[in-house]
């Protein structure tokens, strides 16, 4: 109960994951049938993964017809075929804005989805990769969130440029910029508040922060959102009003060491074609991982991942 | 695509003109647009299913009553077995009368807790409470600092323990609060997986150990299907009294509070609508209800017409109503009102479909007083008989009022649609208050 974090992790929660996974879906534990039960578990299980409703009802529909088409013999054919066509929709092309070459990457999205955490551990594993990274504090408004970022730039051993709280978050970008062309830094990464995408005040001071990155910046500047795996619906909405203020170049779904499958950044990846760029598992500074469309389909429908 | 659940019902039902009973598949139909409204507004599949089968069970055969069409009869049916499900009537929070009273916070990872316990102390001292915040997140890098700046903004204490012990500093918060004089505790703690037995076992642990009056679950209102999976552990690990539901200043539906009181049965008690330490409001089922089929905050609107607008004026003008008068002057009077109300962009983002305007949508906050410029540049003669105003004084208005004939015959037109709107209401025979508001221009009821 007063291990640390990271003795924590590995300990109950893998056994606790695999058997509420298990309980939650129930569609390979079913016979092999193509009859009318399966085609609306189905639509359950991808209902319950956030998939969304018109994505739902347009992959079933759509699978159906190729199950008659090409005559699928059973269940498992047709969960392998939809697990294809999720990891399609994700498979995004981009570059990949942490380790493509020098940049300056702004982490933005909305409150408490795990900004300042991936922040921490990108900092980290770029910094063992032999990078040199300085990260800035540009939530100024939470507070202790400098502190935050500060205890995570310790464990990263990567400095992390201030200003004090209610500081203009532009001077902060200023200034990390500056900083880490002064150490020859190859990756700056900047936290942000906490914003939700409605408000217009907060979204136009991002913007603002964007600007001046792209003015001082030596290196492209990049933007990725954070999004949370709970998210619902609202995740797409999220999305598009970021991306639409700033141009995103990627998306870091976090929190996938829970339930949640995340299902929405399918919607998010198809309309914006936006990548999924990292996953975070939990709340240790290793806790970061690439992501991978075929296990990440796979767990939406429900399958292990092939090879393991 | 249409903006809320009563726009498609009525697209499904405009072909029907019959009044009788609902048919089978004219609910069938319906109950379709019901489903993927509710799952586009988050609310757990599996919810759906059993409040659609419930819907559709009282549904069929259901009389259409006089005043209203299918889709309206459909779309009032959904609302009052939404506003049941979701609880009825608002619940408050129980405290026993033992000093210090507990309240305990638990969670998810950035659901909004460390905020909602600054927010609940600080509304419970308005209550005349002396609260003392306990910060029992050790794990969180600078979550007790984060507690802790929040209680020196609010003036509140914050008791903050040393190690890792979270159960250990939770009791001595208590001990803290007695020693103090603070008569309720808010213990704050580390947001936690549902799937983490660990974890788990601490709240349990914590709860055992200051035995709370309340423990309410912090939600965001942006989560998914997986709200239920949570809320069902957290009910079964440590058990929960009620719920805060955050983050409802944003623009998600937030059906996964409905689904959480469905699948526990805990009551909603509180929202959290904005960053700030006083954005805590009691929860209103009938207003989530309506947030989660798309239907806006119309209950919150006529509200606040309510209290702003000033008794004498709207008396007189209900008896104007009925004697089937409305001028110009009525008109006039009307949008004063209005603009006492607050900014247009206010009143306008509780309108239902509002939140889709597109977002930079100039909000004209001008339009009103030149429409009251334009009005007040007419005679008396003019502003009680509208019909006689021609050409000739329309260019002389728009001279007076500084603006273009254009703009004259544009609040003629308005005045005109209200008038009739006016009449309409004028001629329903009895019906109270809020009646009066649905006239308002470019306000439409849920209904
Ligand atoms: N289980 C789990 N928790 C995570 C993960 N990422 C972040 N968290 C936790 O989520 C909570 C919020 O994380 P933060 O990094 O503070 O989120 P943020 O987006 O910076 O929050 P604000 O700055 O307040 O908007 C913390 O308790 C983190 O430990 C993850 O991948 N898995
Ligand atoms: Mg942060």
């Amino acid at each position: 109960m007063t291990q640390p974090w990271y003795k924590r992790l590995g300990n109950g929660l893998a056994r606790t994951r695999g058997e509420l996974q298990g309980h939650l879906n129930v569609l390979l534990r079913r016979g092999p049938d193509l009859d009318e039960q399966f085609w609306e578990e189905l639509e359950d299980a991808l209902l319950q993964a956030d998939m969304g409703v018109t994505a739902t009802t347009e992959m079933t529909g759509r699978l159906r017809d190729t199950a008659a088409r090409e005559a699928l013999p059973d269940a498992t054919a047709v969960l392998a075929r939809l697990a294809d066509e999720i990891a399609a929709e994700v498979r995004v092309p981009g570059d990949d804005p942490f380790t493509s070459g020098p940049a300056t990457v702004l982490v933005v999205g909305v409150n408490g989805t795990g900004k300042t955490t991936s922040v921490g551990k990108i900092a980290k594993s770029a910094a063992d990769a032999g990078r040199h990274v300085v990260i800035g504090s540009a939530d100024t408004f939470r507070a202790a969130a400098i502190e935050q970022l500060r205890i995570w730039a310790e464990r990263a051993e990567v400095p992390v440029i201030e200003r004090a709280h209610g500081a203009d978050p532009a001077a902060v970008v200023f200034d990390t910029i500056t900083e880490g062309r002064a150490r020859d830094a190859d990756l700056i990464l900047i936290d942000t508040a906490g914003r939700l995408h409605t408000s217009s005040d907060l979204m136009a001071e991002l913007v603002k922060v964007k600007r001046v990155a792209d003015r001082e910046s030596p290196h492209p500047v990049r933007v990725v959102l954070v999004m949370d795996a709970t998210t619902g619906q609202n995740g797409l909405v999220q999305a598009r009003e970021f991306h639409r203020a700033l141009g995103l170049d990627g998306l870091v779904l976090t929190k996938l060491d829970g339930t949640a499958k995340g299902g929405i950044v399918v919607a998010v990846s198809r309309e914006l074609g936006v990548p999924v760029v990292r996953v975070g598992v939990g709340e240790g500074v290793a806790d970061l991982e690439a992501f991978e469309p075929d296990a990440f389909a796979a767990a939406i429908v429900g399958e292990s991942p092939a090879g393991s | 695509m249409f903006e809320n659940l009563s726009d498609r019902l009525h697209a499904v039902f405009s072909k029907l003109t019959g009044r009788g009973a609902l048919s089978e598949a004219d609910v069938d139909a319906a109950m379709r647009e019901v489903r993927m409204a509710l799952l586009e507004a988050d609310v757990n599949f599996k919810t759906v299913k059993e409040f659609v089968a419930r819907v559709r069970a009282r549904a069929v055969g259901a009389d259409v009553m006089k005043s209203l069409t299918p889709g309206q009869m459909v779309v009032k049916i959904v609302l009052e077995e939404l506003t049941a499900l979701m609880g009825g009537s608002e619940s408050r929070l129980v405290l026993s009368s033992r000093t210090p009273a507990v309240i305990m916070l638990v969670g998810l990872q950035g659901s909004g807790k460390t905020t909602a316990a600054a927010k609940l102390a600080n509304l419970l001292r308005k209550q005349g409470k002396s609260p003392l915040l306990v910060a029992c997140d050790v794990y969180r890098p600078a979550a007790i600092d984060q507690l802790e700046a929040l209680g020196r903004q609010l003036e509140i204490p914050v008791y903050r323990g040393e190690g890792l012990d979270a159960v250990a500093i939770a009791r001595e918060g208590i001990k803290d609060a007695i020693a103090r004089m603070r008569d309720v505790v808010i213990v704050d703690t580390a947001g936690r997986l549902h799937v983490d037995e660990d974890m788990m076992a601490e709240a349990a642990a914590i709860r055992q150990a200051v035995r709370p009056d309340q423990v309410l679950m912090v939600i965001d209102a942006m989560t998914g299907q997986d709200a239920v999976n949570a809320a069902a552990a957290f009910a079964e690990r440590v058990d929960f009294d009620g719920v805060i539901v955050t983050k409802l200043d944003g623009d998600a539906r937030g059906g996964a509070a409905l689904s959480v009181r469905a699948v526990t049965g805990k009551p909603i008690k509180f929202a959290g609508v904005g960053e700030k330490l006083d954005a805590l409001e009691p929860f209103h089922p009938e207003r989530m209800a309506k947030r989660i089929l798309g239907m806006g905050d119309v209950v919150s609107l006529i509200e606040k017409a309510q209290d702003t607008i000033d008794a004498d004026a709207a008396s007189d003008l209900e008896a104007r109503l009925a004697s089937g008068v409305f001028t110009l002057d009525d008109f006039l009077s009307q949008l004063q009102q209005v603009r006492k109300m607050g900014s247009l962009s206010d009143i306008i983002s509780m309108i239902p479909g509002a939140n889709r305007l597109p977002k930079d949508a100039e909000i004209d906050e001008g339009a009103l007083a030149r429409t009251e410029a334009i009005i007040r540049s007419m005679t008396p003669a003019e502003r009680a008989k509208p019909s006689r105003i021609n050409g000739s004084r329309r260019e002389r208005i728009a001279n007076g009022a500084g603006v273009r004939v254009f703009d004259v015959n544009q609040v003629l037109k308005q005045f005109t649609q209200a008038q009739k709107m006016m009449k309409q209401l004028g001629a329903i025979p009895g019906g109270g208050k809020k009646r009066r508001f649905r006239g308002m221009p470019g306000v439409s009821g849920p209904f």
